[in-house]
């Protein structure tokens, strides 16, 4: 098999469709995780944030009202998320667990009071998201592929990275919630309002795995299938754990992350069994957290 | 006297959460334009009721793999570790189960037992390789027992897609076991099968060895705090191996009664679609990991799901209400905070 030849522009053009719904769901990991919380319940936001794009995509009739609905979905499960964890003060790990097994739920009544249907809900009526060619870099070899031809999700998740780093590093807001995170009882003697930073960084998980959950339902494909988010949240904590919840490190984790799914979507067009090659991402996840043990007791 | 107080006390967390969900459910049924009284009245009559205690009876078959798998989760938690991997060591449990009784010429009890210690020997490694990446590597065991479901899920869908796939039959699943080493029926005609015996009397003697044995003393020590088990002298590593081995052997124990006792074969799909491993893993968080506890939770949580069936025959409102109530009774669970992971704090995990 020519490895090289793997490498064409279906292999590039995915890695980004990919990457970005783990990107998102991270950047509100590390987000909770500055602030002191460990949110493992990005995979449920997730989901719900896919379920709400296809409800608004086909309601609001557009991909925008789509965008908007599962942003609602997602900051509303975060709310929950927030009371639990912040305001009554429970395990975050069992609220996480909750959170993931009740989006679930709630997905699949949902889709059967609303739709009326099992397994998945496919219409003409949902409007997927619009790609944007971006004219001169289109023609580029490599490039082109890579950079061209997204929904707006894939650029807004990069500006979001941007963003988040300017904010945890540049901005007071950042400073005070690394604080909080760091010692929240230090940064509460100073006047820090710490459950409020944690609502806020929990909120803000929520639209962004709102978001990530627009790009899989609305970007990558056009419908809703149950549990479609099939593990991505959780690939997205480990990649605030690889990234050292730093917003670059956290980049390059879900660059490599969407990098082995796209890798595992592209051998599958070589005929080996699907099985095989969706485990991909799974395995790849997991041999990176040996690394980022290795590298968190040497630093 | 005092130990029926004390037995109380432990239910008064769990009966608050179960009431919370219940009124939650009921607004939420009202939002989504249902009855909730006559929805709650179906789910009763459709969990307990019937002809011929028909429904009674399928809650008690629904309850062996919850309970088994609630108490797979219970043990690992109990002890403190955050075992979510319960799925793909319910799942290989299963296949290996399949595997043996398939490849092993004339069946009977022999090729039954050599099943099952196959399906816990699958089980159990897969959940000691977890604990081998968090003790020697330290991998956090939450994260890697959870990502180690998809291998092997896909692991399993690949075999009986491909090379074991049972060509006759059309579907991705094996061929079907011999009778003879299908676990025999309890009573004529009905669908009770031995396993449901099986996974009570490993309830029963969980329970013994978490409250009477040394080795259980250890467990509930380092479930409280790790720090202070490791003082007294605790192996908190050998503890782990052991703790994980069996937690995951439990697990596989299920897969092989389901195959053994349910399916006669292992179907693509046929124990990780009904979510027994979560719903396991809910039960555990609701009785705080306590293997008596395991056992009433699971029969109360497959009363809820066989209910479940039965609002959806006589109600408009969909089954998977079921599962919307379980996730918020674990939700207000969680709210208290005595309970939770064996009620303590682990230090190290995630």
């Amino acid at each position: 098999m020519d490895l090289l030849g793997l490498f064409d522009a279906t292999l590039l053009g995915s890695l980004p469709r990919f990457a970005t719904p783990i990107l998102l769901a991270a950047l509100g990991g590390l987000l909770c995780e500055r602030a002191g919380v460990f949110n493992i319940g990005l995979e449920g936001l997730m989901l719900a944030g896919a379920f709400g794009a296809v409800v608004g995509s086909y309601f609001g009739g557009g991909a925008l009202a789509g965008v908007g609905v599962a942003v609602l979905a997602g900051l509303a499960l975060a709310a929950l998320l927030a009371l639990f964890a912040v305001t009554l003060r429970g395990n975050e790990i069992v609220i996480g667990i909750a959170i993931n097994l009740l989006a679930s739920g709630l997905t699949v009544y949902l889709l059967r009071s609303i739709f009326g249907v099992k397994g998945a809900f496919q219409d003409p009526a949902v409007v997927g998201l619009p790609i944007h060619r971006l004219p001169g870099v289109e023609a580029l070899p490599f490039l082109g592929p890579l950079l061209s031809g997204h929904s707006s999700i894939v650029y807004l998740a990069l500006a979001a990275t941007a963003a988040i780093q300017l904010l945890l590093f540049r901005h007071v807001i950042g400073l005070r919630l690394r604080g909080v995170g760091e010692h929240a009882e230090a940064a509460m003697t100073l006047g820090v309002g710490v459950d409020r930073l944690r609502y806020g960084a929990i909120l803000a998980s929520g639209a962004l795995c709102g978001l990530a959950g627009a790009q899989l339902s609305l970007g990558n494909v056009t419908l809703f299938v149950e549990n479609m988010s099939a593990g991505r949240g959780w690939i997205a904590v480990v990649a605030v754990m690889f990234g050292r919840a730093h917003p670059l490190g956290v980049l390059g984790a879900c660059l490599l992350f969407g990098f082995t799914e796209s890798l595992g979507f592209r051998l599958q067009g070589l005929m080996l069994p699907s099985q095989l090659t969706e485990s991909l991402p799974y395995m790849v996840t997991l041999a990176s957290l040996f690394v980022f043990r290795a590298r968190a007791s040497r630093g | 006297m005092r130990p029926w107080r004390t037995a109380l006390a432990g239910l008064e967390g769990p009966l608050v959460a179960v009431g919370g969900a219940v009124a939650a459910g009921a607004l939420f049924m009202v939002a989504t334009g249902h009855d909730p009284l006559a929805a709650y009245g179906a789910m009763i009559t459709g969990a307990l009721g019937g002809r011929g205690l028909g429904n009674l009876l399928a809650t008690l078959l629904r309850a062996a793999p919850i309970v088994g798998m609630g108490l797979a989760a219970a043990v690992a938690f109990r002890a403190g570790f955050f075992n979510l991997g319960g799925e793909g060591q319910l799942v290989l449990g299963g296949l290996a189960g399949a595997v043996v009784a398939l490849a092993l010429p004339g069946g009977g009890l022999l090729t039954a037992l050599l099943a099952t210690l196959a399906a816990l020997l699958a089980g159990g490694l897969w959940a000691l390789a977890a604990a081998f990446f968090e003790i020697r590597f330290r991998v956090p065991l939450l994260v890697s027992t959870l990502l180690m479901n998809y291998p092997a899920r896909l692991f399993a869908s690949y075999l009986v897609n491909h090379p074991l796939r049972d060509v006759g039959s059309g579907l991705p699943q094996t061929e079907r076991i011999a009778g003879g080493v299908e676990l025999a029926r309890l009573g004529a005609g009905g669908r009770l099968h031995l396993g449901v015996l099986v996974v009570a009397a490993t309830v029963l003697a969980a329970a013994f060895v978490v409250r009477r044995t040394r080795v259980g003393y250890r467990m509930r020590m380092a479930g409280l705090n790790a720090r202070f088990a490791r003082a007294g002298g605790v192996d908190l590593d050998r503890l782990g191996y052991g703790v994980m081995f069996s937690s995951g052997a439990l697990a596989g124990l299920v897969g092989a009664v389901q195959v053994l006792g349910v399916h006669h074969r292992f179907i693509d799909g046929s124990l990780t679609d009904p979510l027994w491993a979560w719903t396991g893993l809910m039960v555990a968080l609701l009785c705080g990991s306590r293997p008596l506890g395991v056992l009433v939770a699971g029969l109360f949580f497959a009363a809820v799901q066989t209910g479940g069936f039965g609002m959806e025959r006589a109600t408009e409102v969909p089954r998977e209400l079921s599962r919307v109530l379980q996730a918020l009774i674990i939700l207000f669970v969680a709210a208290q905070a005595r309970f939770g992971f064996g009620g303590g704090e682990r230090e190290g995990t995630g």
